[in-house]
């Protein structure tokens, strides 16, 4: 069983390494409004990453949810329960 | 850089690409390019990625994005932006969620081929306009199967069969490849197979996205494309430096002796040896110049191209270094032996100490990792190195244009004073302005040649087709024979005249004729023209490209005055004297057309 701080650990990491931006500190709230570089092409490259960082795939529904880090943590602990 | 290199990490590409890009923008010397996307699908990150293999051959693009899906009216109806971005090369990025119509069920064939040609006309419509407006390189997808087969297995034979139609319009399309110089075609329906329809095709993509591949694969779809661009700017390797014991059979020949190394198919390993030499050969067919480096005595070194399954013979090679000296010295020394620059070289060895040895001593040299001899041709034949965009008679004949000459060295040796052997090689060349069945060959030579290269002023094979028709400009190629073979066309100029004044824009001639005069002979004919159309003054540029030192001093040798001198420009001017003496003494000259 994997624990939310573990999972926001590794989303946090996926967020620097898509950024390049090793200083960038994400919370639940952080959206697209707070991320300058935070367009539709990085969000699908964001969902892309972090399928594969958990082995998991969203069906599309659960992708258009995914509109904050909050929701995306929330959504991968679903999927890994 | 290495995460860039086949076998490469999809997913670390796509996360890691901005920082990745940082990186290779540190380099320096990249050739700027103008290149067009235009869209039948989403377009996001292709960019991006594309961008990251283009660094990485040292080609640094500018880009214009189409806008989503409307790669049609961007290339056929008036496009004021396109038009100012000048492209050099236009990638149409099309799938076949851009075919607008199938044929039904029940169509008989007629109305299939009424489908087919409609759909074909649509495409041929943009190429066309394209070559009108822009003169420029077309990159073309084909199209990748359907996920899905409505007739099952006969959808991909029966004449309304949708698989069948893509099949069909794809031949189409090779057909317009075959017949037009500046077009090319990426091939997905390639890349979709290999990767697996199931994977590339994924849906989801398309719904959520529109894109029409998996954008897992995108990475892998760029590095298709940016192979085709190196390719065209004459960025190919030429060589490979093959190791022998464990890479082109296994076991180790001086222990094992040559009946007992693992080679056909009496085992599995045997077969996967010479699987991989039959793939090496074809290599060599192409014009890639094979070369042997091994630890090993000579002999017996040799003795394993006598092993009865053995398909390479020694002769395949034009360098044969069989020695216990370090991997690196002797591959300096081939690289030397060839005259090329040793980023055109690859170093296959299964050792990863060696490997790692010849990485470190020539950090230029591409070294690709190998696993498993199974999984040798697969490495070599992904990573791209020799793409073939352009094959001339030259990429056939080239072995034996080295093979040749050796000889001639071996020739030389003969002889105590060099002017003394340059008579003795009956030299002929024949001269000639461009011609339309020339232009092939004359690309080439302009976009690969690096070292005897004044301008390194590149250009594409349309451009130079356009020299032809143009009045202003005066162009001379010339080839070279002698006693020992034919080299082909090896020297091209281009020169604009202004008035009184001729500006050499660009002067190239092959590495394999250096020292051979053949450069005298062309000045000569370059002062003849002068005289007869009343030119005075000739003005002849260098640009500095890092590797054409060799030609620094050309213009001063001929006796060339320096006028203007920058850190990327030497400018000289030379008056055209009435009363000239040729100063080619060896070569007997003949006049094309």
């Amino acid at each position: 069983m994997v624990n939310r701080s573990e999972i926001m650990n590794k989303v946090a990491q996926i967020f620097r390494d898509v950024f390049d931006d090793k200083e960038l500190v994400v919370n639940d709230n952080t959206c697209a409004n707070d991320i300058d570089d935070w367009d539709s092409i990085e969000h699908i490259n964001l969902v892309l990453a972090i399928e594969k960082e958990f082995s998991i795939k969203f069906d599309m529904n659960e992708i258009a949810r995914l509109k904050s880090v909050g929701e995306i943590v929330r959504a991968i602990e679903l999927k890994l329960q | 850089m290495k995460v860039l290199e086949y076998p490469f990490d999809n997913l670390y590409i796509l996360r890691n690409k901005k920082s990745i890009k940082k990186e290779l923008l540190q380099r320096g010397g990249f050739i700027k390019k103008r290149i067009a996307i235009l869209s039948g699908s989403t377009i996001g990150d292709i960019k991006n990625i594309l961008e990251l293999f283009l660094l990485n051959h040292g080609i640094k693009p500018e880009f214009y994005v189409g806008q989503f899906n409307r790669f049609y009216e961007e290339a056929v109806f008036e496009n004021v932006e396109l038009e100012r971005f000048n492209p050099e090369i236009i990638y149409i990025h099309t799938s076949n969620r851009n075919i607008s119509v199938f044929p039904d069920v029940g169509d008989d064939v007629n109305a299939c081929n009424n489908k087919l040609m409609q759909v074909y006309r649509y495409f041929e419509n943009v190429w066309k306009s394209i070559q009108e407006k822009h003169k420029c390189i077309i990159i073309q997808n084909n199209f990748e199967l359907l996920p899905y087969r409505v007739l099952g297995n006969a959808d991909i034979y029966l004449d309304y069969g949708m698989n069948y139609f893509i099949q069909k319009l794809n031949e189409k399309f090779y057909e317009y490849a075959r017949t037009n110089s500046n077009f090319f075609i990426n091939d997905i329906n390639y890349l979709s197979s290999w990767v697996g329809l199931e994977k590339w095709s994924d849906a989801s993509y398309w719904h959520l996205y529109k894109y029409s591949l998996n954008m897992e694969y995108i990475p892998i779809l760029c590095h298709n494309i940016a192979n085709i661009i190196k390719s065209i700017l004459g960025k190919n390797k030429k060589a490979l430096i093959l190791d022998l014991d464990n890479t082109l059979w296994g076991g180790v020949i001086g222990d094992d002796g040559v009946e007992n190394i693992r080679l056909g198919y009496e085992s599995p390993e045997g077969s996967a040896f010479l699987e991989f030499q039959k793939y090496i050969k074809k290599l060599g067919d192409i014009g890639v110049l094979l070369n042997i480096c091994s630890k090993n005595e000579p002999e017996a070194a040799e003795a394993g191209f006598s092993h009865p399954s053995s398909v390479l013979n020694k002769s395949d090679f034009i360098c044969f270094k069989a020695n216990w000296d370090e991997k690196y010295v002797n591959v300096s020394e081939i690289v030397k032996e060839l005259n090329i620059m040793s980023d055109s070289v690859i170093f296959i060895d299964d050792n990863p100490v060696e490997r790692d040895s010849v990485r470190r001593f020539i950090p230029s040299i591409a070294v690709p990792e190998l696993r498993n001899p199974e999984n040798y041709i697969n490495i070599l034949d992904k990573s791209g190195y020799f793409e073939v965009t352009t094959l001339s008679e030259d990429d056939i004949k080239r072995a034996k244009n080295y093979k040749d000459n050796q000889a001639r060295e071996l020739f030389k040796t003969q002889f105590s004073d060099y002017s003394e052997y340059l008579q003795s090689l009956n030299m002929k060349c024949t001269v000639s302005g461009f011609q339309s069945k020339l232009i092939p060959r004359i690309t080439q030579l302009i976009n690969k040649t690096n070292q005897f290269n004044l301008t390194t002023k590149r250009y594409t094979q349309s451009e130079v087709e356009e020299l032809l028709q143009d009045n202003s400009y005066i162009t001379l190629c010339a080839d070279l024979q002698d006693k020992f073979g034919d080299n082909g066309i090896v020297t091209a100029i281009i020169g604009k005249i202004n008035g009184e004044i001729l500006a050499i824009e660009l002067w190239v001639m092959s590495c394999r004729v250096f020292k051979r005069n053949l450069e005298y002979a062309m000045f000569d004919e370059i002062v003849g023209i002068c005289q007869k159309r009343n030119i005075r003054k000739l003005i002849g540029l260098y640009r500095p490209s890092g590797k054409n030192s060799l030609v620094k001093d050309f213009y001063k040798n001929l006796g060339f005055l320096l006028s203007y001198e920058s850190d990327n420009e030497c400018k000289w001017e030379y008056s055209v004297p009435k009363h000239y003496q040729n100063k080619n003494k060896v070569i007997e000259v003949f006049y094309g057309e």
